[in-house]
């Protein structure tokens, strides 16, 4: 028997890791410019809020190279693209302006250096109000919610929270964060006959660019085709912030008549596009001596920024996200999206839920500190059981609760008792250098809050030849979805790997998809995909049957070959023959999340298919003259179910990891009172380097775990998840900080944790100590 | 003399020849490699030398070799490119499209995600290579902080880098063995100045004193890691230019017991072996200077001469007392580094002079000297502040002789004179120490912006004081990634 290469369950390659490192893979910007092709550009406000009072663009549409300027007059549809259709976000502004950096017109060139020197020359004037910048301000101002609030309630907060032993009150502000993609947005736009587009976008949501790109042209989507090969990175944030870009370019490119590429450079793009959401934390939280918890109530405040864009789901999850893996037997939480002049916070991994969870994560170190406890020891008496305590703020019950056998392998196997041992003896010791470790544990929920975005279809055919082409709604950003697919779709028709192309994600192959986001990308699309291979093995098998063996044949797709019975075929023998006898050799396959519904007026529902586990022990060492720190070891135990590619999902696990820790420690979004993002390159927002991963770095998937439920070959989800293990470096270095007071007081602190932060938070303590 | 001069430059790119007529000072090569060669795996991905999506390799000949250097094609001019060899990512895949060693361990060793960043981390490890076949863990994390990944958390990278590391993959390495390149490039030696529209190159350092009196207003471009953002970040026009990181004349090191000469275009890392050896203070923050490809490109004349307040070297030379010899047409002047800096964007420096290069005193006996750089983020930052302390005590265990100087705390890099006056002549205690403290704020007012707040510059400052203090009674007062001496002797 033949082997055969793309079995589920192995560590294959990405699809396109030869094509990665010989530069040879395409990305928007690497396609073959048409002849003729023109350049955009945006021109940006300076001034974060208040409106133009004067506007004059000669200059622009003078300069070297320049073709012409559009403006909101130039829109032959409507001036918006909210991805929500709450129609408050313009493509151009029409005089109202509501952050630094918000477009106003886009230039047109012969060349992108001409378009972009040309943008500069606007001359605006501005009658210029007071900017409103962070969630404090927001919320001092009065300023508005950008979407309606949510409120969740389990049992009654307010008379547990009066009966409780111990209260405590706090708040916490959590920082924002860049995706800071490698590949910055970029469209290119082809203009055909009729009221046709050829759209190239990098884009999570291929169908959403082409439903703006329908609506800012006034045409139907079927005139509209959206392709993307692959993107550079993506993190959320192509989920809704192309759509700008790729409308402007198909307007330049329908109104002229030329290809158009827009590509803004990395400062526009950091400055002109959404992040991830800051937060405000609020919360007073009712424990006994043991530190179970019996009440919290938690008021989550975000900036949201100008507009609604996906602030609404963001905030929600947020809220999910509270509880992590405790039992809150009282609670309520509320959601405060708060409008900002600020740009439109957007989608980020985790989508509000590392804020909640950081948030819920802090109730417990405050407890913690309080009782003179590891928090490790109050973390696992609020955990949740299988019997009573099983029930969410949102009253879905955990069923599939892994998290006290994760904790207590990670707990055995990163030897963390006798470490905590070490370091508290270490920190005695030393003058200068402090040392924590701690060990924070992850539940995530899946599936889009968004019941009717839990959907997939794909689209399979088989060739003549037995090669097979897959296509289905999911994007390639990255995370190994096509490489995922394509082990399914190998092993469902047991041929190698090979023979399966996947091609670019284009809404005229599968129509209506959703983003790939949420970290449903695999299980959503694979299943689709094994949908349609089911339908096609279902045709081959009954015309083998009928051809080569009998009705009571075992039939078995194996090493690219097809077994009938005593006899044996080629896989492409079988297909071609299939094929003579006109058996149809492609299917559209499609998928649903089952079980899942959510009512949001109540704050009832199962809104998850299912919770994804994780567990992580850091350790660190912070200077206490200078705030600076390192982290020195970490260990990860991780569950993704029974894994569909254990290299590509490990992959995720530490890149998500990396990235939490760039979001919890140096990566600072800094705004100026002016409303200016002063850190919007990487010489200013600095994200995580080779040299600040830990030296050790242990992580191991927990091979033993499988989904409870019926999701593809029972793996779990992965793109998310991890992110939030991260918040073990948070914690570790708050011990650190603490050990300056003798742990006996909760450092509180704030995110990004920068060696600023550090340092405040150092001299809290020793102030602290010194007022006895 | 009369020179020859040529409109042309001439460089080898990958296996090609390339001659550019008439090309502008401003162009880069990362756009003359996507849109003009169609070279695509080269990315853009951030246009100011911080991201290293765009890194290839640099050849040049020094001393009749072809040696090798990553350095960041988007803040590259094209101009500054005559007689090198360019290798872009595109020329490691062999004939039939056979990986290189390194691609080949980053794919089996899933090093790459979204693969946008992959080309320029595989040529950053080729660079490494290419220079040292056997590297550690600490030596690849120190070649790769150029390069940004936000996908894989660097695991499977150093993965990758550590497998090659450990086989012999690298031995029979093409750009290893000599090559006809070194004959074309020996041969377009001509000693001839360049001169186009928009920029000259000069045939040697005479030359340029010559063409910068009859400039003065030329913009001087030596490693171009600062003027590439004017360009690609600010729009300006830097014409007229005069490319000069050629020049050898202005990359002699000279290592006496007097101390070190360091010729003003001399790049960080060529620099590295003769400055740490004299003073070993210096390596770790040296270290800590960009990342890779910055200290490939940047020079130590260029770190002084933009007049930056958060430059990495001055604070450690004004301390080290180090003297800049400034020339002007045949004229040489000599003047102490920490005279240099005036205000904010105002140097001592006439029209039409330009540094030369850097003499900085070798340490006394008995003298100690420390730099401590403090950033967000410990590698490729700039500083929010940096101080750097040189002291010397008598017999009597008192302060004998004292200079401190720090960036970031105000418009120039500045020396704390009134700090320095409070130790001169006392105990070197704890008690002198703090005594010293409340000093820090008559000479210095920092600013708060997006790197630190204010007040956090002032108690850094002061607490950089306890710590050189306290590194001097022998007690660890600082981090160390490579030897983490909080994590020894636990049991």
């Amino acid at each position: 028997m033949n082997e055969f290469k793309g079995a589920v369950h192995t560590s294959i390659p990405h699809d396109s890791g030869h094509k990665h490192v010989s530069g040879s893979a395409e990305y928007i910007d690497d396609i073959p410019e048409p002849a003729g092709m023109l350049h955009l550009y945006f021109g940006l406000s300076e001034v974060a809020n208040g409106s133009i009072t004067e506007i004059k663009l000669e200059a622009v549409a003078e300069a070297k190279g320049v073709v012409a300027v559009l403006t909101a007059a130039d829109i032959p549809g409507v001036n918006d693209v909210s991805p929500t259709g709450r129609d408050d976000e313009p493509v151009f502004s029409e005089g109202k302006i509501e952050f630094y950096g918000q477009p106003i017109f886009a230039v047109l060139a012969q060349t992108r250096d001409e378009a972009r020197s040309a943008a500069k020359l606007a001359e605006i004037t501005y009658d210029k109000q007071t900017p409103v910048i962070d969630v404090k301000s927001a919320m001092e101002a009065d300023y508005p919610h950008v979407t309606e609030p949510l409120t969740l309630k389990y049992g009654d907060a307010k008379s547990a929270l009066s009966k409780a032993e111990h209260n405590i009150k706090g708040e916490m502000e959590i920082g924002g964060q860049d995706h800071f993609y490698l590949e910055g947005h970029i469209a290119m736009v082809i203009p055909g006959e009729d009221d046709d587009v050829l759209v190239y976008s990098s884009t999570q949501h291929p169908s959403e660019v082409q439903h703006m790109v329908a609506h800012v042209l006034d045409v139907p989507s079927n005139a509209v085709t959206v392709n993307i090969r692959r993107m550079g990175g993506g993190f959320g944030g192509k989920e809704t912030q192309s759509n700008a870009f790729a409308v402007v370019a198909a307007l330049a490119a329908k109104k002229y008549g030329r290809a158009v590429k827009i590509r803004p450079d990395r400062d526009d793009d950091m400055i002109a596009t959404g992040k991830r959401h800051d937060f405000l934390a609020q919360y007073e939280v009712g424990f006994d001596e043991n530190g179970v918890i019996s009440a919290l109530d938690a008021v989550l405040a975000a900036r949201c920024g100008y507009s609604s864009d996906l602030s609404g789901p963001v905030t929600d999850r947020a809220l999910f996200h509270v509880d992590n893996c405790y039992f809150l037997p009282n609670v309520k939480l509320q959601s405060r999206p708060m409008k900002t002049n600020t740009v439109s916070n957007t989608a980020f991994r985790g989508f509000g839920g590392p804020q909640g969870m950081i948030a819920g994560e802090r109730v417990i170190e405050e407890i913690a500190y309080a009782l003179g406890k590891d928090p490790l020891e109050i973390r696992k008496a609020n955990f949740y059981d299988d019997v009573a305590r099983c029930v969410t703020p949102y009253h879905q019950i955990v069923e599939d609760n892994i998290i006290h056998r994760l904790v207590d392998e990670l707990e055995q196997s990163a030897d963390y008792q006798k470490r905590r041992e070490e370091i508290l003896k270490f920190n005695q010791s030393s003058k200068i250098i402090k040392r924590g470790i701690a060990l924070t544990p992850v539940k995530f929920g899946i599936s889009f809050t968004a019941t009717w975005y839990n959907q997939a279809s794909a689209l399979l055919h088989v060739y003549r030849d037995g090669s097979i082409q897959i296509n289905h709604g999911g994007t390639e950003m990255g995370q190994g979805l096509n490489t995922k697919v394509a082990q399914i779709v190998a092993d469902g028709f047991g041929v190698d790997m090979s023979r399966i192309k996947i091609t670019a994600t284009n809404t005229s192959k599968v129509p209506n998809t959703s983003a790939t986001a949420a970290s449903s990308g695999t299980d959503l699309n694979a299943m689709a995909a094994l949908d349609a291979v089911e339908q096609i093995k279902q045709r081959l098998t009954d015309f083998a049957k009928a051809v080569i063996g009998n009705a009571n044949d075992q039939i078995e797709f194996f090493g690219n070959e097809v077994h009938i019975g005593q006899h044996k075929i080629s896989f492409a023998d079988l297909v071609n023959r299939a094929y003579m006898a006109r058996i149809h050799l492609s299917a559209t396959g499609f998928y649903k999340t089952p079980k899942i519904h959510w009512d949001r007026e109540k704050g009832t529902g199962r809104p998850f298919f299912y919770f994804s586990y994780g567990a992580s022990v850091s350790e660190v060492a912070i200077d206490t003259l200078t705030g600076e720190y390192q982290v020195d070891r970490v260990d990860i135990l991780h569950d993704v179910g029974k894994s569909l590619n254990p290299a590509i999902d490990k992959g995720q696990v530490e890149g998500g990891f990396i990235q939490g820790m760039g979001w919890l420690t140096t990566e600072e979004l800094w705004w100026d009172n002016d409303g200016r993002l002063r850190t919007h390159a990487p010489s200013t927002y600095k994200i995580p380097l080779a040299s600040d991963r830990p030296l050790v770095f242990n992580v191991t998937l927990a091979e033993w775990s499988q989904n409870k439920e019926r999701t593809i070959r029972r793996s779990k989800a992965v793109g998310e998840p991890p992110f939030m293990l991260a918040m073990s470096v948070l914690e570790a270095l708050s011990m650190a900080v603490a050990s300056v007071a003798d742990y006996k007081t909760c450092p509180k602190l704030d995110t990004p944790a920068t060696p600023e932060r550090i340092l405040k938070a150092v001299e809290r303590m020793r102030n602290q100590v010194s007022n006895g | 003399m009369i020179l020859k001069s040529r409109t042309e430059i001439r460089f080898v790119l990958n296996d090609k020849k390339i001659s550019l007529n008439n090309v502008g000072a401003d162009k880069t090569l990362l756009d003359f490699l996507r849109l003009e060669k169609n070279l695509t795996g080269t990315k853009e991905g951030c246009a100011e030398g911080d991201c290293g999506a765009c890194t290839v390799l640099v050849g040049k000949l020094i001393a009749g070799k072809l040696r090798y250097m990553a350095i960041n094609a988007c803040i590259r001019f094209i101009g500054s490119l005559d007689n090198c060899h360019v290798v872009s990512v595109e020329h490691l895949t062999g004939k039939g499209g056979a990986l290189h060693p390194i691609q080949q361990a980053m794919v089996t060793n899933h090093g790459s995600q979204c693969g946008f960043c992959t080309p320029g981390f595989v040529m950053s490890l080729y660079g490494l290579f290419l220079s040292n076949p056997n590297p550690d863990v600490f030596e690849i994390e120190k070649a790769l902080q150029g390069n940004l990944c936000r996908c894989t958390g660097y695991e499977p990278i150093i993965n990758a880098a550590l497998e090659v590391a450990a086989s012999n993959a690298m031995n029979e390495d093409a750009l290893l063995a000599p090559s006809e390149i070194t004959d074309i490039l020996q041969g377009w030696n001509d000693g001839s100045r360049v001169e186009t529209d928009s920029f000259s190159i000069p045939a040697n350092l005479d030359d340029f004193a010559d063409l910068l009196q009859q400039k003065p207003d030329a913009t001087i471009i030596a490693g171009s890691t600062d003027v590439g953002l004017w360009v690609t970040k600010h729009f300006h026009d830097i014409a007229p230019a005069i490319f000069i990181a050629h020049l050898d004349e202005l990359a002699e090191i000279s290592v006496t017991p007097e101390g070190v000469v360091l010729g003003a275009c001399l790049p960080y890392t060529t620099a590295f072996e003769a400055v740490t050896k004299t003073f070993p203070a210096l390596s770790n923050f040296w270290n800590r200077i960009g990342g890779e490809q910055v200290r490939n490109m940047g020079t130590i004349g260029g770190n002084i001469a933009n007049g930056s307040p958060i430059g990495d070297l001055p604070p450690a030379f004004i301390a080290l007392d180090a003297k800049l010899t400034l020339r002007k047409g045949n004229e040489t002047r000599d003047l102490p580094l920490e005279d240099f800096f005036i205000a904010y964007g105002k140097q001592n420096l006439q029209p039409g002079e330009f540094v030369q290069s850097l003499f900085v005193p070798a340490l006394q006996d008995g003298e100690k000297f420390e730099v401590y750089k403090i950033s967000k983020r410990r590698d490729e930052d700039i500083s929010a502040l940096c101080g750097a302390f040189k002291i010397s005590l008598d017999g009597e265990g008192k302060v004998e002789t004292c200079r401190i100087a720090f960036g970031g705390m105000a418009a120039t890099p500045l020396r704390a004179s009134s700090v320095e006056q409070a130790l001169l002549g006392s105990e070197w205690n704890e008690a002198t120490i703090e005594n010293a403290l409340a000093s820090f704020e008559n000479d210095y007012t920092p600013l708060g912006d997006w790197r630190a707040s204010a007040e956090y510059r002032m108690n850094v400052a002061k607490n950089l004081l306890r710590r050189f203090y306290l590194e001097t009674t022998g007690e660890v007062a600082q981090l160390s990634r490579s030897h983490p001496t909080h994590m020894e002797g636990v049991a």
